[in-house]
């Protein structure tokens, strides 16, 4: 069967969403992430959506409850790369995705994710630095 | 039934005559169009009236014999709804031609019920015509609205880019669904295209904002978030934020600001830039010198 790949980056989850996603895929991912972040104790969960082109209000749910679950088991979740069209598309369906970060790239949102952490540690760089 | 066609080509100077004559005393514009322009006009549109009629007499205007009429009566209205005529002008270009045509029929047919049946067919064809007219006036004129409005559309929609990372989109003009649709396609494709990550939307040329507006923008900034771009909202008139609070609306989730320059601050200070003013200077002014710090990169 099917499976999108999760990657390990440290203490961050790279999910990288390439294929056409349909509800079954979905819900696996939604099971493996949620496996995977509890098992390696992920702080930071990155999804690159940038080659998903056609998007549903199911496939906009299921973002929106990675990052909720992701969420309660300790992890932030960042969206990146997201397209024009499937911005417009999401909005029009009503969906604001409000409890989601977003980035424009993957490099943007690693950024977002480490600051996150060093934030949340309260041990950053950036701190010291401002 | 060829009566008709025989009589108005035996005398089709003269009505002609009569004619120009009906039009310069009733509807000729002499600020729109010359009489030389006019009487060539009307000599065409004759001459294939009569070609028409000699060949085909149901006044129906569905041969192929009044093709040529028909193209030269559109010509004819597309140039005046170009110069500017009133419908009611150019279709009486044609009723004008109503009473020289009778006038022949009645000096040539005395037969009461034949003058009767021609008269009637000539009312017919030139209501017609008439009408045919009109039609073309107003597909020329609905043409140029809708040519105009696309211009306006794609004129009206610029996103420049200010500095590296950051855009602006002043919008000018009210906002509404189909401009929302655009301004949002192009905003974020210059987001992409760009890897912009600060947009600042400058709201100073709309002229009111209500629920329907405001709905269009947060629209606009919700899809660019989606996006990892965050937008600011800019030149907020002290009217415009009173309207705003008065309806109601909800815009606590977006930064806005009053001067598109502090929106342009804030992008600026956010991306880990400041504006320093160098000291050297004699004059003291126009050195503001960008530095980078290297915060965000």
């Amino acid at each position: 069967m099917e499976r999108i790949p999760i990657l390990r980056m440290g203490s961050f989850l790279l999910i990288t969403i390439q294929v056409d996603m349909h509800d079954k895929l979905a819900m696996q991912l939604q099971d493996d992430v949620t496996a995977r972040i509890a098992e390696w104790g992920a702080t930071g969960v990155l999804i690159d959506i940038s080659s998903l082109e056609i998007v549903d209000s199911f496939i906009g749910r299921m973002l929106a409850n990675i990052a909720a679950m992701s969420r309660v088991l300790g992890a932030d979740t960042v969206v990146v790369g997201m397209q024009p069209a499937v911005a417009i598309t999401l909005v029009e369906l009503g969906m604001s995705l409000p409890g989601i970060r977003t980035a424009l790239n993957v490099e943007s949102g690693m950024e977002l994710l480490y600051r996150n952490s060093a934030m949340e540690s309260g041990v950053g760089d950036e701190r010291s630095q401002a | 039934m060829s009566r008709l066609g025989e009589t108005v080509a035996r005398h089709e100077e003269s009505i002609r005559n009569d004619w120009l004559d009906s039009m310069s005393k009733s509807v000729q514009r002499v600020d729109l169009i010359s009489s030389a322009e006019l009487r060539e006009q009307s000599h065409r549109l004759l001459s294939a009236i009569l070609r028409g009629v000699q060949v085909d007499e149901s006044a129906q205007l569905s041969g192929a014999a009044w093709n040529e009429v028909k193209e030269i009566l559109q010509e004819i209205s597309a140039s005046r709804a170009h110069q500017g005529f009133t419908p009611s002008e150019t279709a009486n270009f044609v009723f004008s031609l109503k009473q020289p045509l009778f006038n022949v029929l009645r000096k040539n047919i005395s037969n009461a019920d034949e003058l009767f049946r021609e008269v009637t067919t000539v009312t017919l064809l030139l209501d017609r015509l008439a009408l045919l007219t009109i039609e073309a006036f107003m597909a020329t004129r609905e043409e140029l609205i809708s040519r105009q409005q696309q211009e306006l559309l794609e004129l009206s929609t610029p996103v420049v880019k200010l500095w590296d990372g950051i855009l602006a989109l002043p919008i000018i003009g009210t906002l509404d669904s189909a401009r929302t649709q655009i301004v949002m396609e192009n905003l974020l494709q210059t987001v992409v295209a760009t890897n912009s990550k600060y947009a600042i939307i400058d709201i100073t040329g709309v002229p009111t904002v209500d629920t329907l507006v405001a709905q269009h923008l947060l629209k606009t900034i919700t899809a660019a978030r989606l996006m990892g771009a965050e937008c600011i909202i800019s030149g907020v008139r002290p009217q415009i934020a009173q309207t705003i609070v008065h309806l109601g609306i909800d815009l606590s989730q977006v930064i806005t600001k009053a001067k598109l320059s502090d929106a342009f601050a804030l992008a600026l200070q956010r991306s880990g830039r400041s504006v320093v003013q160098s000291n050297g200077t004699s004059n003291g002014s126009m050195s503001n010198v960008l530095t980078s710090a290297a915060k965000e990169k």
